[in-house]
């Protein structure tokens, strides 16, 4: 059954090890690179010739005068050496009563809304904790907040929202989403904060 | 629910069914030898390997052979995380793993399982990743590719001339990494990358955000893992998040490719199933079966998730799914799949042996949750993991006739083949061991201290987090209630045992069903043989994998998700 068999399961091993551990992968890396060299290094963002993020991984925002992210789990929040989701359960208590529904409470207040017409993503923390994007439902809410802050025409943000607002890939793929950093740069460079107006919104904040 | 998720559904499931032709027709000529473009590469290997490559195998040496490679493979990988420290491309400087966590780490890539214990990012250097657990990803899936032709060859081969043999494992098992995975993947990396799947040897990068906080990014070459994570149905993340982490799974094209590439190999192998036993019209009934079973458990996921949780409705949510809102049950899912494809991804990883996620099973509805486990519970037969999906079918295929026979009272046939009883026993072991294995650890972890100490959640959930933790890693998919804290000595170890139990105590007896096949002579078909294709058949068949599986687990699910969905429904919290 094993006679004369040792030597191909050690060899054979090594062999494949080499050809699907290193050479392939290295393969994949000079062909990826070579092709699409934004993507292979994270897709990152440049403001002003400085790196301000990766378009695919969510980061925080916390001021009044930017559009803000969904809840996250990954780490203390938006730690992209932790992703994580809560996977508290349907039934569980702290889910229910202290992660979702104080975050329902503040929403209630923050954007004057019924309950029962809460955007489920607002509330809710993704699977990865990096999520980058929020619903159009969640980006229309927060309009009012970020153009009251910046000073700036509701109906103006609002535009810059609606032209940020992805639809499905070619139609039919995944579900309409808005790439948080991705607005909040273009509302940076649409209606700028006076430096002043910054610090006074941020001592402003929740 | 939306239309727009059922036309989701609907194209991933006619892409499923175009490339199953196709696929298997390729299979085949890889199989048989016919195809020989890589012959230049092939050659050297069995000449440094001393591989005779004419050799047809016994049943009993083609298993000698699998044993012996997966242990040489398993104790490589041990070797290597126990030492990553002293290796190259580690940027981060991560330590070695303990030795509890590199044994189940080692285990749970050989298995085909990928279950981690472990954060990829903050554990696994570059290294380990790529050397060991990409390589594992390519070659625990072309072991299961083995595995299912040589019970194909054992179907389909004359008892007179093969006496048992079942073809060359070390020649199945090169030409199906060669031939099949790496070409495969060298082109979908591509795509992966495209969508901005990330591929470099970079240590993590420090950024100030918008806002000038710090947050580093995790970097690492993962399409070229993430691709054979899919296409050999293996699971493992290369992040924490798995496919739900947007340098995995960053737009919902990637997502739909990751889903098609799980079901790809399978879907062919059922069509190779019928070329190869010279009955067609048989696969398309299995393919049939399985596809009646993936389509229930979508509908079902699908409409638990859609529904939402009364609980946090009654908060407040509004889980009426709209164009501007995504509605139903969104904690532990990501904005761009949305409801409709964290539901189909849920089913068909669990379908398959894949055990990605790109959504957490562990906050799903209780109903929604247990659709994937009861798919891990049938043994992965719907479509299945890499080769252990067909093999798994054909097992409960053999026992439809055996039932079948019995209901008529003639000796039971299969393809000409008689079943008789070292057949039906060997069958019986197989469906016996997996459950063994399922439910005596749950049973044992449920009243240990160790076993109780990693819950997440309490009450009956906490039970579905253990249930589902030994149901993945018996059925080798590797995808977790991921609440569960695995990382422990107790769950390293019995969770390692049940991996190698749910892998090798079932294929010892797959083998030996395939030897016992190639031993006998073919009868020809009377007016009494029971036909294997047609409606009759894929209801038979349907019903034999819904009732072992509901006789056997049913007790437990009612304990765990199924009482959980009422106390939900009446705001009951834990």
């Amino acid at each position: 059954m094993l006679r004369g068999q040792l030597r191909p399961a050690l060899m054979i091993t090594v062999v494949l090890c080499v050809l699907t551990g290193m050479i392939y992968p290295g393969i994949v890396t000079g062909l990826a690179q070579t092709l699409f060299p934004r993507q292979t290094g994270g897709s990152l963002v440049t403001v002003n010739g400085k790196v301000v993020g990766s378009a695919l991984i969510g980061q925080p925002f916390t001021r009044a005068e930017y559009f803000h992210p969904r809840p996250s789990a990954a780490g203390s929040g938006y730690d992209a050496t932790a992703s994580a989701g809560t996977n508290k359960g349907p039934t569980d208590r702290k889910l229910a009563d202290t992660l979702i529904g104080l975050r329902v409470d503040s929403a209630l207040t923050e954007y004057s809304i019924q309950r029962g017409s809460v955007p489920s993503d607002l509330v809710t923390a993704s699977a990865s904790g990096l999520d980058p994007h929020i619903s159009p439902a969640n980006a229309q809410l927060q309009v009012l907040r970020v153009s009251r802050a910046r000073r700036a025409d509701s109906a103006a943000v609002r535009r810059v929202v609606d032209a940020h607002t992805e639809g499905r890939q070619f139609g039919i793929f995944g579900e309409p989403r808005v790439n948080v950093l991705l607005l909040n740069i273009a509302i940076d460079s649409t209606f700028p904060m006076p430096s002043a107006a910054t610090a006074a919104a941020a001592s402003s904040t929740h | 629910m939306t239309m727009n998720g059922w036309v989701q559904i609907l194209i991933f499931s006619l892409v499923t069914l175009a490339v199953a032709k196709p696929l298997g027709l390729y299979l085949m000529r890889v199989f048989d030898g016919s195809s020989g473009f890589l012959r230049l590469l092939e050659r050297p290997i069995y000449a440094i390997c001393g591989v005779d490559d004419k050799e047809d195998q016994h049943w009993s040496r083609y298993l000698g052979s699998l044993l012996l490679f997966s242990l040489a493979s398993l104790l490589l990988t041990y070797v290597v995380l126990r030492l990553q420290h002293l290796l190259p491309l580690n940027p981060q400087n991560f330590p070695a793993l303990p030795d509890r966590q590199a044994f189940e780490t080692a285990v749970s890539f050989t298995t085909n399982t990928n279950w981690q214990s472990y954060s990829g990012e903050s554990t696994m250097s570059y290294f380990s990743q790529m050397t060991q657990l990409a390589f594992h990803n390519f070659v625990s899936a072309a072991v299961g590719l083995c595995v299912a032709v040589a019970l194909l060859r054992g179907i389909s081969r004359r008892g007179e001339e093969a006496r048992g043999r079942l073809g060359n494992f070390w020649v199945d098992l090169t030409r199906g990494t060669l031939y099949v995975l790496l070409p495969a993947c060298l082109l979908l990396s591509l795509l992966f990358v495209q969508q901005g799947v990330i591929q470099n040897f970079t240590p993590y990068l420090d950024i100030t955000t918008l806002e000038g906080a710090k947050q580093t990014l995790a970097m690492g070459p993962v399409a070229s893992q993430e691709i054979i994570k899919q296409l050999g149905t293996n699971g493992g993340g290369f992040f924490n998040a798995n496919s739900a982490h947007p340098f995995e799974n960053p737009t919902p094209w990637s997502n739909f490719w990751s889903m098609i590439t799980i079901f790809m190999i399978p879907s062919g192998l059922v069509y190779l199933l019928g070329r190869m036993a010279r009955n067609v019209k048989h696969g398309w009934s299995v393919w049939a079966a399985m596809f009646v079973l993936f389509f229930g458990g979508v509908s079902a996921t699908y409409w638990a998730e859609a529904r939402g949780n009364p609980i946090h409705a009654a908060r407040g949510i509004d889980v009426a799914t709209t164009e501007g809102n995504p509605g139903g049950n969104m904690e532990g899912k990501e904005v761009r799949f949305g409801i409709a494809n964290s539901a189909l991804f849920a089913v068909v990883t669990t379908d398959a042996s894949c055990g990605a996620v790109n959504a957490w099973h562990d906050s799903f509805t209780p109903l929604a949750g247990l659709v994937p486990m009861v798919n891990m519970q049938l043994g992965e037969v719907i479509f299945g993991g890499v080769g252990a999906g067909l093999y798994g079918m054909l097992i409960m295929v053999v026992l439809t006739v055996f039932i079948a026979g019995l209901m008529v009272g003639r000796t039971p046939e299969y393809l000409g083949k008689k079943i008789q009883a070292r057949e039906v026993q060997v069958t019986m072991l197989y469906i016996l061991a997996a459950a063994a294995s399922i439910l005596v650890f749950t049973a044992i972890s449920v009243v240990s201290k160790n076993g109780l100490a990693g819950l997440n959640n309490s009450g009956p959930h906490g039970l579905s987090e253990i249930l589902y933790a030994f149901s993945s890693a018996t059925a080798n998919n590797g995808s977790a209630f991921g609440g569960l804290t695995a990382g422990t000595y107790y769950y390293n170890t019995l969770l390692g045992i049940a991996m190698l139990f749910g892998r090798f105590a079932l294929i010892v007896p797959v083998l030996a069903l395939a030897g016992f096949l190639a031993e006998k002579r073919v009868v020809p078909e009377s007016s009494g043989t029971f036909p294997v294709s047609g409606v009759l058949f894929s209801t038979l068949l349907v019903g034999v994998v819904l009732i072992v599986g509901a006789l056997t687990f049913f007790p437990a699910l009612a304990l765990g998700p199924i009482v959980e969905h009422f106390l939900m429904g009446t705001g009951v919290l834990f």
